[in-house]
């Protein structure tokens, strides 16, 4: 149905073209509404409503980092467990008695030295991204275990715990938090020149070089903007849950990857919207809500949330396929 | 002679697509011993010729016929079977496995137990190349071989299959000269064991050394069948092109007095001591062998590569030290030699690529000006003339002559003082080679200074004001186009 768009206008071509080249996921996803709205009286409720957001703003914190860190050729294991660093970090700090802002700034420019510590590797070397995030990955996870022991930081500062809890103008903060990383990340990649960068390391590192682009630099911005949004991510999750949990964020790389992967990135690179990521994150969320509101067991949740992924790019695949022998 | 029974026979071939008609009664025959060239433009249907004849596309009508007796090819296995056998322009060895195992890929030789059977195998492959003269380990991997030797090893695999046909899709096209000269060498061995071969090139100089006959084809058809030795150049490019062009090569000397680009001693880890100046308008070919350190030379210019020692000046301001993105806002452009692997963004539209290099032009503080954005493409595709559906067409999807002339026009449209062009027409068809060289040759007049890497002599020859000679990682000897020629050139490419 999109076969006549051309990749720059659908990459960053005008809000128009949008709908038109999320069709696919756009109609799976006012789909699973309708099925989850006609068996589940408490879906469409305001309440629910902005807890189904609130889920996803959670997602989609890691899943912007993760949108530009695809494009760009790569992959970020590594957030997840940023995501549990950082809310212990946070934790503690506030117990200690710091002031709520130089706590988050505090851990906002650690979890952008952790990308920074990926990027760096990453652009200044030739090793494979999923192998660097993933030693991170478990360094991280171990640290934090290693310095909590494994309990929990409870957080009682009720400040901070509206950070992640509280509302403004009637929608919840984490919210207000999304919608500014989303317009954002927009930006970055559809108005700036960083943007087109992006793309092009991610579409043939080689010809970008060639072009004066230095991708060094350029990989080295998406993996510390994505250790930011981990950090985003883990004080949020920490104020909302009340706590800094050490498991915090286990898997939520996936969930990020998941997202972007539903709303049309490419693993392969230089290829991927913000616009598509969102919709992939809203369909994780509504599906987990959903599911639970149909008191559908968890574990059956996983099964069916691996086999919404495989069908998402199995249609994905039949699309492509079909242009390529049209062109 | 013409009684002599024919090795492989096609007739009335016809081959459709979707929207195209490939092949179109198209008829072909080859002699034992025989090489037989298949020449057209890109897109003639060469390749679809011999990707029916491999079975790997199939034939929608048509006879094919070997040892005169009629043959069905619907798969690679029947091709295989057939006696025929395919060197693809882009090699298919696996880097990692050993010349051995390469050959016997598929196939290997079990022992007992069902294992493979190494020692077998290592010695079947190594009688195979003592048999064909070359001195190479069969234990060694692919990937150690230089791209000569992995053509050579897949010719001997082409021999270890019996084959009685093989096909050769553009085997020079990344060989040097003197590499070259060793592959035309096993081509004449291959004949001698009667083997017939097919050949593609680009390059219509290496049809008088090489091939005995040569069939033109021209928009999926039939045109002529033509005995090389008794066949002008120019005629067999007029089959080509449905019409004769003289002035194939375009060029009116008018350099500038002013210097443009003085290389001074440069020196990386992989060149040394390259000294030599370019003038404003002058195309500066640089010739050599395959490793001489020509594009290695570009690439420290356009600071891509560390510098130990040495400067490049611009109009007297010295560039060299600068970042590739600084030395293109200097006014220095680059196309490089691998047109998808370093030139263009295959998956991206013409638009996007033209665009690549100007985007202050367009995108300033959070805004994108789309209009100057296409009237940037725009103006390249008209005045590069591109054909191309739109600008939004993928790149990936135009000719190769087409392709290069996006990634030229991207380069023009940042106004460059000095143009870095290596191997610019390689894998270009003859009419887009001319207008190539149009292109290049109005850009000198303009003032442009183009440094063109080449390792087609005739296009060196043709087009240079001057030729810098290089062999060893360094210049040894700059010719005036007065004096150059061939056999000057290649005394100094060779290492004394």
């Amino acid at each position: 149905m999109n076969t006549k768009m051309s990749v720059t206008e659908k990459l960053f071509g005008s809000t128009k073209s949008y709908i038109k080249r999320n069709a696919g996921i756009l109609i799976g996803l006012l789909a699973l509404c309708v099925v989850i709205a006609i068996r589940s009286d408490s879906f469409l409720t305001y309440d629910n409503i902005m807890n189904v957001l609130r889920q996803s703003a959670q997602n989609i914190f890691l899943a912007s980092g993760m949108t530009m860190i695809l494009i760009a050729g790569g992959i970020d294991l590594s957030v997840g467990s940023v995501v549990g660093i950082i809310g212990v970090m946070v934790g503690t700090m506030i117990n200690q008695g710091l002031p709520i802002p130089v706590a988050i700034i505090i851990c906002l420019i650690v979890g952008a030295l952790m990308g920074t510590f990926n990027g760096f590797i990453l652009s200044r070397t030739t090793l494979p991204p999923f192998i660097v995030t993933y030693a991170l990955m478990t360094i991280l996870r171990g640290s934090t275990y290693v310095y909590t022991g494994g309990t929990t930081v409870r957080i009682d500062d009720r400040n901070f715990i509206a950070v992640g809890t509280g509302y403004t103008l009637g929608v919840p903060n984490p919210v207000w938090y999304m919608t500014i990383i989303l317009i954002v990340v927009y930006i970055i990649l559809n108005r700036t020149k960083l943007g087109r960068h992006i793309y092009a390391i991610g579409g043939n590192q080689k010809a970008a070089e060639f072009s004066g682009i230095d991708v060094k630099n350029v990989r080295l911005f998406v993996y510390v903007f994505s250790g930011l949004m981990g950090a985003v991510a883990g004080i949020v999750l920490a104020a909302r849950s009340y706590a800094g949990q050490p498991t915090a964020g286990n898997g939520a790389e996936m969930d990020a990857i998941e997202a972007c992967v539903l709303g049309g990135c490419s693993m392969a690179g230089g290829y991927g919207f913000i616009g598509g990521t969102i919709i992939g994150a809203l369909i994780i969320a509504i599906m987990n809500n959903g599911l639970n509101l149909m008191r559908i067991d968890s574990y059956w949740q996983m099964v069916a949330k691996g086999i919404i992924v495989l069908i998402a790019v199995y249609v994905d695949y039949v699309k492509n396929q079909k242009k390529n022998k049209k062109g | 002679m013409a009684e002599e029974k024919l090795l492989l026979q096609m007739k009335g071939i016809d081959k459709s697509f979707p929207g195209v008609h490939a092949l179109q009664n198209m008829q072909f025959e080859l002699r034992r011993g025989e090489v037989h060239a298949l020449l057209g433009e890109n897109g003639a249907g060469k390749s679809t010729l011999i990707k029916v004849l491999g079975g790997i596309y199939q034939k929608d009508d048509g006879e094919i016929f070997i040892d005169g007796q009629k043959v069905e090819i619907n798969s690679v296995e029947d091709a295989r079977k057939a006696g025929v056998s395919i060197i693809h322009q882009e090699l298919v060895l696996v880097p990692w496995l050993s010349i051995a195992e390469n050959m016997f890929l598929g196939r290997e030789p079990k022992n007992k137990l069902g294992f493979v059977d190494f020692d077998k195998m290592n010695s079947e492959a190594k009688k195979y190349l003592v048999d064909f003269g070359l001195d190479l380990n069969p234990l060694t991997p692919i990937a150690e071989l230089n791209i000569a030797q992995q053509q050579m090893v897949e010719i001997v695999k082409a021999i270890s299959f019996s084959s009685n046909i093989v096909v050769m899709d553009e085997p020079t096209s990344s060989l040097s000269d003197k590499e070259a000269e060793a592959l035309f060498e096993s081509i004449r061995k291959l004949k001698e064991r009667g083997v017939g071969i097919i050949y593609i090139s680009h390059r219509m100089s290496e049809l008088d050394i090489i091939a005995d006959r040569v069939t033109v084809l021209r928009d999926g058809q039939y045109v002529d069948t033509k005995v090389v030795k008794e066949t002008k150049t120019d005629d067999l490019i007029a089959l080509m092109v449905g019409r004769s062009m003289t002035n194939y090569y375009t060029r009116t000397y008018n350099s500038f007095p002013e210097v443009a680009l003085k290389v001074n001693g440069l020196t990386t880890d992989r060149i040394h001591d390259v000294s030599f100046e370019a003038k404003r308008g002058e195309i500066l070919g640089f010739s050599g062998l395959i490793g001489c350190g020509r594009s290695e030379t570009m690439e420290a210019i356009f600071g891509l590569d560390k510098i130990k020692s040495g400067s490049v000046e611009l109009y007297g301001k010295k560039i060299s030290g600068l970042k590739p993105d600084r030395i293109i806002k200097e006014g220095v452009g680059f196309v490089p030699e691998d047109r998808r692997g370093e030139g263009m963004f295959g998956i991206m539209d013409i638009k996007f690529n033209a665009t690549l290099k100007v985007l202050d032009e367009f995108i300033g503080k959070l805004h994108v000006n789309g209009k100057k954005e296409r009237e940037i493409a725009q103006h390249g595709i008209d005045s590069l003339k591109v054909k191309a559906p739109g600008m939004s067409t993928p790149i990936a999807s135009l000719s190769g002559g087409n392709q290069q002339k996006v990634i030229i026009a991207s380069w023009l449209a940042a106004g460059p003082k000095v143009l870095i062009v290596d191997e610019p027409t390689r894998g270009i068809d003859v009419g887009a080679k001319g207008e190539i060289y149009e292109i290049m040759n109005r850009l000198a007049a303009e003032g442009v200074t183009i440094l063109m890497v080449s390792s087609d002599l005739p296009e060196v020859l043709n087009m240079s004001d001057r030729i810098a000679v290089m062999c060893e990682g360094t210049i040894t000897k700059i010719l005036d186009r007065t004096e150059a020629s061939q056999e000057v050139i290649m005394q100094y490419a060779v290492s004394m």
